[in-house]
């Protein structure tokens, strides 16, 4: 009897601490595998550094893609991962500045109050001068070409002034003479991603294929031949043996002391809504205002220059304006046949010379767009607005009666460029991770996957278009502006970088949950 | 000694025990001791719920069993793949009253209030299913005046309205979307309150003790559907484009009809056993459909399913001062794959118990019972949520769950 009641209170007892226990711990499974993630270093632009919404803000930067990876290493023994500080970004606008200058606009938001992208109210608190010189374990540096990362001068702030320096390396260089390898090899790496090189080719994408006047054609310099990189300008093509030589150097580098690491190819132009948002031909009838409109411009502008470029063969070079359907704009393309005295000569009986040769002068070069042709987001505030540099207000609406300018279209010809280096630059980092046994993430393939439409393991579907309304926010992994993922974009990316780990290093790590990564900023009014 | 020990048995103050769904099978301590069986057996005013056929077979000529339990609920989730992890520990305190009194040598008359239904489930706020539910609170009050009409030596029939008033308390995220919440990042949500819910149903049994050593019972409970009207939808951490402005709600929340039918044998007149069938219709509920007064509406599936119960009950009146009890039981889940909602995360489970009854004097006694819930692992998810802005399915949620729950109690006999 009394034994029946010690058992029963013992029983009790027992019962009171009484926990669930899974067979399996959550993480009784991850592993490094192959990988030695103690030192982890990421390299790269700003698609490494965290930019969205045309910035680096403090928010923004948790979210980069090597942060995102740093966390899940953490829990298979990878260390601390630092980022350049954004301590000094106290309201969270980004931007930045120097010597109290701003020389970068604060972070994109969609003003629900006006439906439109805007910068953010306020001004930057990121002091370029304040500088850090310290070398961390995210390297990206917004705006570096490959070539870059080998640069001494490259982080020096009296540079900047002169275009020789990047100022998001300022901030952090460790000394003027700093290059970014260097200062990255100072943290020992064991393991690194490497993405380099979208600038080497999208600076003259993004650009429209022009130097920085807005109108000169930048440099291929795969036609060119030029292998002097100090000599490149901003907006030109880097020459692809240039491109293979540094990247080389720079694997050659990570790896000289062992360390195992993940390359990332380039995405290619058509996978990014920066260049397949706004249409070749936004013009509509309406937006013309009206068949009267419509027929006056036929009569005084496009019927003239139709007959014109007829005459000399090509006769699809314009054509008269449709009352009924949208039309396509009138574009500057440096490659095509220049006209400009034909143009004149033709005009000169009806228009009298001096006339005449403003029109040769402003339409020598000029061609409707075709479906063949991109063009860039910011294009589209500037379309049908009145340009400064016109000769008369007769011929001065940007894409109606005055060709946008060379840097608001990537042409056919252009296109072709930046696509023939990108497979290019693409095909070099393919083969040099090949002989360094290192893991390839294709981004390239993951963007053009993602124009069709990309599902995720979640089973949600995503798509590179841009964002067009709330009800779209969830699926578009682009931010504002329209170049560089979003949160979710950068976490979608984080997870394709672990997959490819999981399977290259046999290494078993969690992945992160898209879902509950923020898209895009709205704010009720700005 | 005997006071250590049932202090001891005290000590394990408990938590909410589910038994299917968001069922509570708690109404009384003499039978939860037994595996909660009690069709067919006639212990004390307890069989009031179980059976109220059986009250007319009660010795004494009033009785009455009054007795509370507090319900420990513990569950852990994890999911691998995103390397999450969650916990949740509840406490609930089902409890019963019962009264019965014998008119004369056929007619008894009685009283039940009990709480069958409940379910108190807290996750973190904003944890990785915030979006399908916070923190949950419902709970339904039975008030049951029944009759029990003894026809000949072996037979009675018995039953009575039933009159339930209910309230539930729930919150979650509005979507797992962060873009939905305020310009400090805490997520939108929203919470319903509804009180003061009431409906009517009824139950009905038969007794038939062929001899008198065995008892065969059966007992309907009818379905009640609480229906709650102009509950409070009040929103949380709005966001500054959209501030939601709060409204009223309307949903159904149906508590299922249960057959039960037993036995029970007197294999000496010390010693008692009892077998019990549940047959718990959840089918009824489908879906947790909440429509909004502004227009909009949130559709839940659930697509319960019947489910069993079987229950086994021993008794042994060891002398007059002590009786001792056990019992286990098998619980079916009323959830399906793909339907595991984490406010209700319970699968199949086993139940034992245990108890004791002290009996002061011959009018009054005290109870004791203790009731463990062993359920194993489950890996399931919750695949039929609609994400509010976008209109679109969200994606499967789901992981490994694992729950213990366990309740102690205790209560007063009396009777003369």
């Amino acid at each position: 009897m009394k034994n029946k009641f010690i058992y029963l209170a013992i029983i009790a007892a027992g019962f009171a601490s009484c926990e669930p226990e899974f067979e399996n711990a959550v993480d009784a499974n991850y592993t490094a595998g192959d990988a030695d993630f103690t030192s982890y270093v990421a390299i790269g632009n700003s698609l490494t550094a965290g930019y969205m919404d045309g910035t680096v803000s403090r928010g923004s930067q948790i979210n980069s893609y090597p942060n995102l990876l740093a966390q899940q290493f953490a829990l298979v023994g990878g260390g601390a991962f630092t980022q350049p500080s954004y301590a000094d970004d106290v309201n969270n606008l980004g931007g930045l500045m120097l010597g109290g200058m701003p020389i970068g606009t604060t972070r994109l938001v969609i003003d629900a109050s006006q439906s439109r992208p805007e910068n953010i109210a306020g001004t930057s608190t990121i002091e370029v001068s304040n500088l850090q010189a310290t070398a961390y374990n995210n390297m990206g540096v917004p705006g570096a070409k490959s070539f870059h990362l080998l640069a001494s001068g490259y982080g020096n702030v009296a540079g900047v002034a002169l275009g020789q320096a990047n100022p998001y390396f300022v901030r952090h260089a460790t000394s003027p003479t700093a290059t970014v390898l260097g200062d990255a090899m100072t943290k020992n790496p064991t393991f690194f991603t490497n993405w380099i090189g979208a600038n080497d080719v999208l600076a003259y994408a993004t650009n429209g294929g022009a130097k920085s006047d807005g109108m000169t054609p930048a440099d291929d310099h795969n036609a060119t031949g030029n292998l002097n990189p100090t000599t490149y300008g901003g907006n030109d093509i880097t020459n692809s043996n240039v491109y293979a030589n540094v990247y080389n150097q720079i694997i050659t580098t990570l790896t000289s002391n062992g360390a195992k690491g993940v390359v990332c190819t380039i995405p290619s132009v058509t996978s990014i809504p920066y260049f397949t948002t706004v249409p070749y031909a936004p013009l509509s009838p309406t937006a013309l205002g009206g068949s009267t409109n419509i027929n006056a411009l036929n009569a005084q502008l496009y019927g003239p220059l139709d007959g014109i470029f007829t005459a000399y063969g090509e006769p699809n070079r314009v054509n008269p304006l449709s009352a009924t359907s949208a039309n396509p704009i009138l574009i500057y393309d440096a490659d095509a046949t220049d006209r400009s005295a034909q143009i004149t000569g033709a005009l000169t009986p009806t228009l009298g010379a001096p006339t005449a040769a403003a029109f040769g002068a402003v339409f020598g070069k000029a061609r409707q767009a075709t479906a063949a042709d991109l063009v860039v987001l910011p294009a589209s505030s500037v379309i049908g607005t009145p340009n400064a540099s016109a000769p008369s207000t007769l011929i001065n609406i940007n894409g109606v009666s005055y060709p946008m300018a060379n840097k608001w279209v990537l042409t056919a010809n252009e296109k072709a460029k930046v696509a023939s280096a990108t497979a290019a630059f693409n095909s070099t980092i393919v083969s040099i991770a090949s002989a360094n046994n290192l893991a390839v993430a294709d981004m390239n393939a993951i963007m053009n996957q993602l124009v069709s439409g990309l599902q995720i393991e979640t089973g949600q579907i995503y798509t590179a278009n841009y964002f067009s309304g709330v009800a779209t926010e969830n699926k578009v992994l682009f931010s504002l502006d329209g170049v560089h993922p979003n949160a979710r974009g950068y976490a979608v990316i984080a997870n394709e970088i672990i997959k490819v780990i999981n399977e290259h290093y046999n290494a078993n790590l969690p992945l992160h949950y898209v879902n509950n990564f923020p898209g895009i900023n709205i704010v009720g009014s700005n | 000694m005997r006071k250590l020990l049932s202090l001891t048995l005290l000590a394990l103050a408990g938590s909410t025990a589910f038994a299917g769904g968001y069922r509570v099978s708690i109404q009384g301590q003499k039978q939860l001791a037994m595996g909660h069986t009690g069709v067919a057996v006639v212990n004390s005013a307890e069989v009031a719920f179980f059976n109220p056929a059986g009250m007319a077979y009660l010795d004494k000529k009033f009785n009455l069993s009054v007795g509370g339990n507090a319900l420990f609920a513990k569950t852990k989730f994890q999911n691998s793949q995103y390397n999450w992890e969650a916990s949740t520990e509840n406490m609930g305190t089902p409890f019963s009253v019962y009264a019965t009194y014998k008119i004369n040598d056929w007619f008894t008359a009685g009283l039940a209030v009990y709480t069958p239904y409940g379910s108190s489930v807290e996750w973190d706020q904003d944890w990785e299913g915030a979006h399908l539910v916070n923190n949950i609170d419902l709970q339904a009050i039975f008030v049951q005046p029944s009759i029990s009409i003894r026809v000949g030596e072996h037979f009675s029939i018995g039953g009575g309205p039933i009159y339930a008033t209910g309230a539930v308390n729930f919150n979650r995220n509005l979507s797992m979307n962060p873009l939905l919440s305020d310009s400090e990042g805490n997520p939108t949500d929203v919470t319903l309150d509804a009180k003061g819910i009431t409906a009517w149903g009824y139950t009905a049994g038969f007794m038939f003790n062929p001899t008198d050593k065995l008892r065969l019972g059966m007992n309907y409970r009818s379905e009640i559907i609480m229906e709650a009207r102009d509950g409070d939808a009040t929103y949380n951490d709005t966001p500054s484009f959209n501030p939601l402005a709060n409204t009223k709600f309307d949903a159904d929340l149906p508590l299922p009809a249960e057959l039960t039918v037993g036995l029970s044998y007197e294999v000496t007149n010390k010693w008692l056993v009892a077998f019990d069938y549940n047959r718990t219709m959840w089918s009824v509920y489908k879906a947790l459909d909440v429509k909004f007064a502004n227009g909009t509406e949130s559709l839940n599936p659930r697509n319960y399913q019947n489910s069993s119960t079987y229950r086994f009950g021993t008794q042994y009146k060891a002398n007059d001062k002590f009786t001792f009890r056990a019992g286990m039981y098998f619980d079916e889940s009323p959830v399906q794959d793909g339907y595991f909602a984490p406010e209700t995360p319970r699968n199949d489970s086993m139940g034992y118990t245990g108890g004791l009854t002290y009996q002061v004097n011959s009018k009054l006694g005290v109870d004791f019972s203790f009731l463990y819930l062993h359920f194993d692992e489950i890996d399931n998810s919750y695949n039929y949520s609609t994400d509010p802005i976008s209109g679109q399915p969200n994606p499967d949620f789901g992981g490994t769950y694992k729950s213990v729950v366990f309740s102690p109690g205790i209560g007063i006999t009396y009777g003369f």
